[in-house]
């Protein structure tokens, strides 16, 4: 009996030694270490929250984008308030009685649902302005159990580039819910590069301990700021946005439906990102920002919608570049190829049309002129390929290379809200034609018509990815960031599995088509002194007038710059998106456009396609 | 055999007197805690304090109860006792109620109770009833898994109900499986598993390896196998290299911890060689146990990242000093160590505390209830109730080692071993020395279900012991 079992007694031991530790560790905390002592009573501790600065956004030129803005928040400590003068409060402040009745109303509401809490400050007021803030910093002492907290909005030094630098708003309920990092009232990137960059540009939020008496007056720093962490502010970072031609693309697209991308060929880079209608980003800032953003949310030409990235489109013709480089790297398409065309391609079953052009062309000349004819025998030849068992096989054999071209999938750039666009496979044919379907069927994706549809955004990567003759880097905007490394995918080349050999003979066209001799579909879009290298399209519409399609790059070797423009219900190509994408690429060549074309410049700039007025 | 007819009351009056004065030390904290000088209905039943008031009375009506059951009837039903509250368990899993994010409450009108407070004691008289059974030999096979069933079932749903806190108390059971018999490596084996999770956290796993292999190898120095150590660590050492330099000319990469782990397998197969030519069998346990670290070294990287969930990530980080986060993890430690600080030696007085009172620690009264002592009595009221808890834990197994009935000595330690568990993790937590884990404080935490858990957990072995000596069959 009793401690007659060795382990009883081990485990005893280890019980009494855990205890020695407490009793230890309370001994330093309550005996030996003062300084967690407070020094009277009656004083108490305040928690007040550092808020960074959100890091500043620059332009590939190092033009300043985007800054801060201070403004001063009144916060509440719910239970330190004590009566005060409302009259008095009401004037300071700048709110009417009622006003305030109802601001009181909100917190106990908000109190009773244990949204905020009785010993944590939360935000009373919110963005008080710079004068009425020196105005209330005076006669805070009258009202215990508020104060003021410094927070920073952002300021917007050019009214461009609304979508693609995004907005900050306030962090909603369910973000609370997933991320310790926000409390109510924070703010959040919630678009654009503020929402894919939040980590790098929020910085870290520090604190500062205050020691406060029962009038709620400061009385200095708590434990010699011990516990205090500073403010961290964010990441600066430069995007490979021009401004300048961001503007210029802005101002080409008014009173205008569509988008421009334009990217840097050699790294991916994103020089410019047009979706109109857009909107001036300081529209979002502030106390404006929630009457503005229902005034832009419900107006019916949808301002909000990145067109670049989340509108799907046929390609329409500018396809052509890619299915007689599929064409080629299959080995049913040689340079010197020719196919007849007799205003269209007719079979018993079915016709497509063209236009009016010489018989027959070669694969060089094809482009030059558009022909919907041969590409629809270049099309079934690829499909039909001996090769394959079936035209489920030859089809998806055709998809892999779409895929590969960067579409039906998202490119992974880092702009939010990126549409996937659509490519079908063989399965969704089977599944609409019972299994009973061939390269007949689906004839129409030989000229970028049918059931694909693709991003502004992947029509530039396919302008990229030409230029490059076959490779490309998936788009960004980010340029570089303050202290670290843009993300590794950005650096990491894509190779579409086609031998650079194959691309002479389309570039060769696609050169013809706005140089000539001999005519061209895009000869409009010639600049002088630059060879430019460009595909018009005409994407069908089934709602209204077609669109408006221009792919291109230049100069033709090394190229600068590539470029997709969408025009919604502009008709042709050449009508309104070669023009505009030659604009483009003169001003971002020559920083200017020449005199020669200014009225060509002024009469893009007229144009009006949203009010019906040329 | 059988109990005396004659009802004998041999009450152990000490362990009554340590736990009248905590539930009344206890009491009185809460009172204080939601104290405040503007408020004068102290008979106000909806009050905190009242409401415990009522608990506490109500326990004594159950202590009584517990005294006028005959013995027998505990190990009799422990089972069916156990049954009941794991079906207690899965019905509270659709008709309990969310409460800060974890379904485990019944909500009866006014009343809340949770369910796995109960489970407790029932887990302990089950344990109890499984191992004093004539014969039992713990090292069964069948006779873990019976063990293990017992254990993790309850464990197993309470993790559903997603109250991570209530399901690691039962782990604290591997202690009175040690006392019964269980292989003291297993309990070495578990200390090194706790070590090496936390290690792999804060350092890189290629230390981790050369530490693990240096202390649990370093045994064998004194085995005398000396010789055999140095050349196996030769060996060892030349395998890693050769591996290292090797993938790197051949331009393979490869984690340079492989490397290691390669020169530590190499090593292994040598004292595995060396075990049998010289018949020493330990040298495998000891190699059964290094593999069994490294294994663990590489899967608690995994399960941190990939099966905690962020804010227990988050407390984790800050409770190693590896991320500071005021606002948010931190918040609660921080505000309850400058509470507690903030007592002194003899603390502020009763009522007198500021900082628990203006709310500056959250869920004060439950899971926070310490801070509250520390600050109104300072450091001579947590010295108190540390001695108290001591006391009352040693006292227990002291009384466990007494038992005639090995059903009475099991679960005795059973009931010493889930207050310490509370105490260490609750006191823990306040004072920054555990994470935060929001499990009550025995007789000191707001709320009728532990209160009524812990009485009765404790008082049903104290009805046990007025039969010491006897067998409880």
């Amino acid at each position: 009996m009793g401690w007659n079992n060795n382990r009883g007694v081990f485990i005893g031991i280890f019980i009494i030694l855990i205890g020695v530790i407490f009793a230890s560790k309370l001994f330093v905390l309550q005996v030996s270490d003062p300084s967690y002592k407070l020094s009277a009573e009656s004083n108490s501790r305040r928690m007040v929250v550092q808020f960074p600065s959100r890091g500043l956004i620059y332009d590939r030129n190092g033009r300043l984008l985007v800054s801060n803005q201070a403004v001063y928040d009144i916060m509440v400590v719910p239970q330190e308030l004590a009566p005060f003068d409302s009259v008095d409060f009401c004037e300071s402040v700048g709110i009417t009685a009622d006003e305030l009745r109802e601001m009181l109303k909100h917190m106990n509401n908000q109190l009773k649902k244990k949204k905020i809490l009785r010993y944590k400050p939360s935000v009373f007021y919110k963005q008080l302005s710079a004068e009425r803030y020196g105005r209330f910093q005076e006669t805070q002492y009258k009202y215990k159990g508020f104060f003021i907290q410094r927070r920073t909005l952002r300021k917007y030094e050019y009214p461009y580039g609304a979508h693609v630098l995004g907005y900050v708003g306030e962090a909603n309920k369910s973000l609370l819910k997933k991320d310790d990092y926000y409390t109510q009232g924070d703010y959040v990137g919630i678009s654009g590069i503020e929402k894919v960059y939040e980590e790098q540009l929020r910085g870290h939020k520090g604190v500062k301990y205050q020691l406060v008496d029962v009038h709620g007056r400061i009385k200095g720093s708590y434990r010699n700021s011990r516990f205090d962490i500073p403010a961290e502010s964010g990441e600066n970072i430069t995007l490979a946005l021009d401004i300048d031609l961001q503007k210029y693309g802005e101002s080409l697209m008014q009173n205008k439906i569509g988008s421009i991308v334009a990217i840097e060929p050699s790294t991916g880079e994103i020089i410019t990102i047009v979706s109109t209608p857009t909107y001036d980003p300081s529209l979002l800032v502030g106390k404006v920002r929630s009457k503005n953003f229902s005034i832009l949310r419900t107006d019916s030409l949808e301002p909000l919608f990145n067109r670049a990235v989340q509108a799907r489109y046929p390609p329409g013709s500018t396809f052509k570049t890619i299915n007689a480089l599929i064409g080629q790297q299959e080995g049913v398409l040689t340079p010197g190829t020719k196919y007849e065309c007799h205003m269209g391609y007719h079979t018993r079953a079915l016709s497509v049309g063209c236009h009016n052009h010489f018989s027959p062309l070669d694969l060089s000349q094809s482009i030059q002129h558009s022909c919907n004819a041969y590409y629809c025998q270049v099309f079934r030849s690829i499909l039909d390929n001996s090769k394959y068992k079936n035209i489920q096989e030859g089809f998806d054999a055709w998809k892999d290379y779409m895929v590969k071209f960067g579409f039906g999938y998202r490119l992974g750039a880092d702009i939010a809200n990126e549409n996937r666009g659509f490519i079908p496979n063989s399965a969704y044919f089977d599944k609409i034609y019972n299994k009973n379907w061939s390269s007949l069927t689906v004839i129409s994706m030989a000229i970028g018509q049918g059931e694909i549809l693709t991003t502004p955004i992947q029509m530039g990567n396919m302008a990229a990815m030409l230029g490059n003759r076959g490779e490309f880097y998936t788009p960004h905007v980010i340029k570089s960031i303050e202290g670290t490394e843009i993300p590794k995918k950005f650096k990491e080349i894509h190779n579409t599995g086609i031998d650079t050999a194959y691309f002479t003979p389309v570039l060769k066209g696609m050169e013809g088509a706005v140089q000539g001799p001999d005519g061209g579909t895009a000869l409009i879009a010639r600049i002088p002194g630059i060879i430019l290298c460009g595909k018009t399209g005409t994407a069908q519409n089934p709602h209204g007038e077609d669109h408006s399609v221009f792919m291109a790059f230049a100069p033709k070797d090394n190229p600068k710059i590539a470029i997709a423009v969408y025009v919604e219900n502009g008709g042709f190509g050449a009508r309104w998106a070669a023009p505009i994408a030659s604009l483009m690429i003169e001003k971002y060549l020559t920083r200017s456009v020449s005199a020669k074309r200014a009225w060509l410049e002024d009469r893009i700039l007229k144009g009006d396609l949203i009010h019906g007025n040329e | 055999m059988g109990m005396n007819s004659s009802y004998r009351v041999k009450v152990d009056w000490v362990t009554i007197s340590i736990y009248a004065l905590l539930v009344s030390f206890g009491w009185l904290n809460i009172y204080a805690a939601n104290y405040t000088p503007d408020s004068t209905a102290f008979f106000d039943f909806g009050r905190e304090h009242m409401k415990q008031l009522v608990w506490i009375a109500l326990s004594i009506v159950l202590i009584g109860i517990i005294f006028l059951v005959d013995s027998k009837f505990f190990v009799e039903f422990a089972y069916v006792f156990y049954a009941f509250t794991i079906f207690l368990l899965v019905t509270v899993l659709f008709f309990g109620k969310e409460i800060n994010g974890a379904k485990s409450w019944f909500e009866l009108g006014p009343v809340r109770f949770q369910p796995a407070e109960l489970t407790k004691v029932a887990t302990a008289l089950s344990l109890a009833r499984l191992l004093s059974r004539f014969g039992f030999d713990m090292s069964k096979p069948i006779n873990m898994v019976k063990i293990g069933a017992i254990i993790f079932t309850p464990i197993l749903m309470i993790l559903l109900q997603n109250d991570t806190g209530s399901a690691l108390v039962y782990f604290v059971f591997i202690l009175v499986l040690y006392r019964e018999g269980m292989s003291p490596y297993i309990l070495f084996f578990g200390f090194i598993a706790a070590v090496v999770a936390v290690l792999t956290l804060i350092i890189p796993n290629v230390y981790i390896i050369i530490l693990i292999t240096i202390t649990i190898l370093s045994p064998l120095f004194f085995q005398g196998v000396r010789k055999c150590l140095f050349t196996g660590l030769l060996v060892g050492a030349i395998t890693g290299a050769v591996v290292f330099y090797g993938t790197k000319l051949l331009n393979i990469a490869l984690r340079p911890e492989f490397s290691l782990v390669a020169g530590v397998a190499a090593l292994s197969i040598y004292l595995f060689y060396i075990s049998f030519k010289k018949r020493l069998r330990v040298i495998l346990l000891y190699i059964l146990i290094l593999w069994g670290a490294i294994i663990l070294a590489f899967s608690a990287d995994y399960f941190f990242d990939q099966v905690l969930n962020d804010y227990q990530r988050t407390r984790i980080n800050v409770l190693l000093g590896l991320k500071e986060d005021p606002l948010g993890a931190g918040y609660n430690v921080n505000q309850s160590k400058i509470a507690i600080g903030s007592g002194g030696l003899l603390g502020k007085g009763f009522l007198k505390g500021t900082q628990t009172k203006l709310d500056f620690v959250p869920e004060q009264s439950t899971d926070f209830i310490f801070c509250t002592v520390g600050e109104e009595w300072g450091f001579a009221g947590t010295l108190f109730v540390i001695i108290g808890f001591l006391g009352l834990i040693l006292r227990l197994i002291f009384l466990a080692e007494k038992q005639h009935s090995d059903f009475s000595r099991i679960y005795g330690y059973g009931v010493a071993s889930i207050f310490f568990f509370h105490f260490a993790v609750n006191i823990g937590m306040t004072i920054g020395l555990a994470p935060v884990i929001g499990i009550p404080l025995p007789f000191f935490s707001y709320g009728g279900s532990s209160l009524w858990g812990f009485t009765l957990l404790l008082f049903i072995f104290l009805k046990l012991d007025t039969n010491r000596d006897e067998l409880i069959r």
